[in-house]
């Protein structure tokens, strides 16, 4: 008899930390609230009833930076928009992560002009990438699937 | 044009001596700048043109000099009639008197032409940029203004582009 069998039976179970705590980091994130444009629609109804959101962790979305950890901007960032994202994003605490959501978020979209920002990984450091204008909710949900798998691989010694 | 938009053009063209042009079913009337606040006011107070619809402006350089065209579209809610009045604004005189005293709306779509354009306007209580950052430098609507556009990346550009790119550092 193990060591495994006899600790199972009273009821305890080994794992390795990164992933108890992987594991609970992905299953839930809480995204903020950061719809900016039309790809909001969509971000919308992911996280209504039809493609429920809230079977992946996250019930709702937070307007508070202080208190979510996923940042998903969705929809074309203006030079404007663009000092107060990234002060939103420093004020989100450690660790965070960031999908850009949509074709603007990621790399301009359809606005080339001297207005929108080309692509919202010039101010902030983005995780994944979802194309489509705008996504469908299902892209969306892949897009937070692929940020699962990104975050299960995160290992101990890059922690801060 | 109906009756009533007849007799208002009749009206004011016998007062201030401007000429009605009209297209599509649309009336316009190009005026000089000095007359813009008395006519306005006369619309406003004796006609009963209530609202101020827009206030834009357009930019005809380099095919026509004056070079801009200030154009306002005042409507009368109760008489249902809309009017376009024009005013042609030199490029190196750029300062018009502001309609924010007769119409309160005036605020920000001066501030937008403002912000666009760069015709000022002398009276006006919160000249500022709306649309652009604070700091921007440059008016973007008018034609000699760059698109400002990034270069499609493809695979032979790929790294000059990627050098220029801003990135952040965390």
């Amino acid at each position: 008899m193990g060591l495994e069998q006899k600790a199972g039976n009273m009821g305890v179970v080994t794992a390795r930390l990164e992933d108890v705590v992987n594991w609970a980091r992905t299953n839930s994130l809480w995204p903020m609230l950061f719809g900016l444009a039309c790809c909001a629609i969509e971000m919308m109804s992911a996280q209504a009833s039809n493609y429920d959101l809230s079977r992946f962790g996250m019930e709702l979305m937070r307007a508070s930076p202080r208190q979510s950890d996923l940042m998903i901007v969705a929809g074309r960032v203006s030079r404007k928009m663009a000092p107060v994202l990234r002060q939103l994003y420093d004020q989100m605490p450690d660790p965070k992560w960031v999908i850009a959501m949509g074709d603007c978020a990621s790399c301009g979209g359809v606005f080339n002009n001297y207005a929108i920002l080309q692509g919202v990984d010039e101010i902030v450091p983005v995780d994944v990438y979802v194309a489509g204008c705008p996504p469908r909710p299902e892209g969306l949900i892949h897009g937070i699937l692929t940020l699962d798998e990104k975050v299960k691989q995160e290992k101990f010694k890059n922690w801060a | 044009m109906e009756d009533a938009l007849r007799l208002i053009i009749e009206t004011i063209h016998q007062r201030f001596g401007v000429e009605a042009h009209e297209s599509h079913g649309r009336v316009s009337l190009i005026i000089h700048p000095d007359q813009l606040i008395s006519l306005a006011k006369t619309l406003r107070d004796e006609f009963k043109f209530d609202m101020l619809a827009a206030e834009t402006a357009v930019d005809y350089w380099p095919e026509q000099s004056p070079r801009f065209h200030m154009v306002y579209e005042i409507y009368s809610t109760t008489q249902n009639i809309g009017l376009e009045v024009r005013v042609p604004v030199n490029g190196n005189a750029l300062s018009l008197p502001t309609l924010e005293k007769l119409y309160a709306n005036a605020n920000w779509h001066e501030r937008e032409v403002w912000d666009m354009f760069g015709i000022k306007f002398e009276g006006h209580s919160d000249l500022r940029r709306i649309l652009m950052p604070f700091d921007w430098e440059g008016h973007p609507l008018r034609k000699d203004y760059p698109l400002g556009y990034e270069e499609p990346q493809f695979t032979f550009n790929f790294d000059q582009i990627m050098v220029r790119k801003p990135h952040p550092k965390s």
